[in-house]
């Protein structure tokens, strides 16, 4: 009689998924996954994989990590990002060298497809969490990533 | 037949006393009419709302929170949006039926409204058959619906009105068999008397395991009679965009979304009333207040409101085969049996009462 069991069976499954929602149910006050941004805002933390925008981090003595070796230009697929370099003596060895003079990234064209990021060999550029962007007039929106006066980190190029 | 007028009784007096006993009767049925549609335009909203806080707390979400006091009024602004939203039809759609079917819907559901005892004395229609005109009317909706499906002239919205039918007729069974059971006891239809009987306990408890199977069979088809999850094909998102309502806009759109939720709170009020003694306090606690009547009924309607919602937010939408698999092969023979145990209990006399 397969007729009975499969009642059993089914009223079984049945509480079995609702004693699953029930608990959900009862700890959504603590476990809530929504954020209340507007009023959130000083402790909003954006997760680790957030694509907000494309930045350069520098450290404290305004050193980036760019050599201005434009493989984030060439692997944009529309033209996001601008390096405006030249060639300049290095201090430390007295060579010819390339630097970059302006990173200029367009952040109203970028799709946020991570290329530069990904195929960037020394770590320079990486996701930023801001993404309140919304400005008035969009020359806004292109940005220069490298800080005024800033120079290369020694040791990146080793 | 107009009991709802001893808790107004001052009103009454006076009606009488300043007109002619047919105008007096007259203003009494229009006021009772106007009470009863705030009651339902406020339940419906409100519902709505509760609905969607519940549902928000089920998937870890918070709901809305944001329109006045923890959102309290959130369902209000959105019934004055749709009010204020144009009324969009198809071009070759059946006017006077697209225009005709919402009324259909509303207007029964809140005809079944008039028969339920909110208390003692707060009953506007006790008719003799109260329970039989319960079922019949709840089931006149289904014509609203097949009739909003068909002239809007729209082929989801033409399926989703047949899937309803289809479901509708089938479960009707189901909800009228296991009330009957329940008849068994009260021996009699007239909602008062029902719940005069529990007054020696509540017929869950007098009727103990058949009472509780017709129950469970009870809240599965009064789901399916609803179109609620799992049984929302009529309106299955994920197939037939909005179903049956899909090609209706603003208010006429709002009088589908608020009878199906006052249906549920039908179908939950007849749970209390049959099952668990309407208006009656638990071992009559409360019994020498009679206004708190109405507490109690709404408390218990609240929480098989709630179960529903919970049935709503865990389960996943049975396929049509499933789904009348489930009415014709399971509900409608455990139905049949439960019938025969229950008519034997009543003859042995094995009811629990206090």
């Amino acid at each position: 009689m397969s007729y009975f069991s499969d009642i059993y069976k089914g009223i079984k499954t049945l509480l079995t998924g609702m004693s699953v929602t029930g608990k959900y149910f009862l700890t959504s006050r603590k476990g809530a996954i929504t954020q209340q941004y507007p009023d959130n805002r000083d402790t909003l933390k954006m997760f680790d994989r957030f694509r907000g925008e494309v930045i350069m981090p520098h450290n404290e003595e305004n050193q980036h990590r760019c050599t201005g070796c434009q493989k984030c230009e060439i692997a944009c697929p529309n033209g996001t990002i601008e390096i405006i370099w030249d060639r300049g003596i290095d201090e430390q060895t007295g060579k010819k060298k390339k630097k970059i003079d302006k990173f200029v990234y367009h952040l109203s064209m970028c799709t946020m497809c991570g290329l530069c990021i990904d195929v960037c060999p020394t770590d320079a550029i990486e996701w930023g969490q801001n993404f309140e962007n919304s400005v008035y007039d969009r020359t806004a929106l292109t940005r220069v990533l490298n800080e005024p006066g800033s120079k290369l980190m020694p040791g990146v190029e080793d | 037949m107009i009991r709802a007028l001893s808790i107004t009784k001052s009103i009454h007096d006076w009606l009488y006393s300043t007109m002619s006993d047919n105008m007096a009767y007259f203003v009494e049925m229009v006021l009772i009419a106007l009470v009863y549609l705030t009651i339902f335009a406020v339940a419906g909203l409100f519902l709505v709302l509760i609905e969607r806080r519940v549902a928000a707390w089920f998937q870890l979400r918070i709901g809305p929170n944001r329109v006045g006091f923890q959102g309290l009024l959130q369902t209000m602004a959105d019934a004055l949006k749709l009010l204020s939203k144009e009324l969009t039809g198809t071009e070759k759609a059946d006017k006077f039926l697209y225009n005709l079917a919402p009324y259909f819907v509303i207007i029964t559901a809140l005809m079944a409204l008039a028969v339920i005892p909110f208390t003692q004395d707060f009953h506007a229609f006790d008719i003799n058959i109260g329970l039989l005109f319960l079922i019949a009317i709840s089931s006149i909706g289904v014509i609203g619906i097949l009739l909003g499906g068909w002239s809007s002239n729209n082929k989801f919205a033409l399926i989703g009105a047949m899937r309803s039918g289809v479901q509708t007729i089938s479960y009707e069974l189901s909800i009228g068999l296991s009330l009957l059971t329940m008849v068994l006891i009260t021996g009699t239809l007239q909602v008062s008397e029902i719940v005069e009987v529990q007054k020696n306990g509540w017929l869950i408890v007098q009727g103990h395991i058949p009472a509780i199977i017709a129950f469970m069979i009870y809240m599965i088809a009064g789901t399916a009679e609803t179109n609620r999850a799992p049984f929302d094909m009529a309106e299955a998102e994920s197939e037939l965009g909005a179903g049956f309502h899909t090609e209706y806009s603003g208010m006429k759109f709002a009088y589908f979304f608020l009878a199906e939720f006052i249906n549920m709170f039908i179908i939950a009020a007849i749970a209390t009333t049959v099952f668990f003694g309407a208006w009656l306090s638990p071992f009559g606690i409360t019994e020498s207040i009679p206004i708190l009547g109405v507490f109690w009924f709404l408390a218990k309607a609240m929480i098989l409101v709630f179960l529903m919602m919970w049935f709503r937010w865990t389960f996943p939408r049975l396929r049509v085969d499933q789904l009348l698999t489930l009415e014709w092969k399971y509900l409608l023979p455990i139905n049949l049996m439960n019938i025969v145990i229950m008519a034997l209990i009543v003859w042995q006399n094995l009811i629990i009462q206090f």
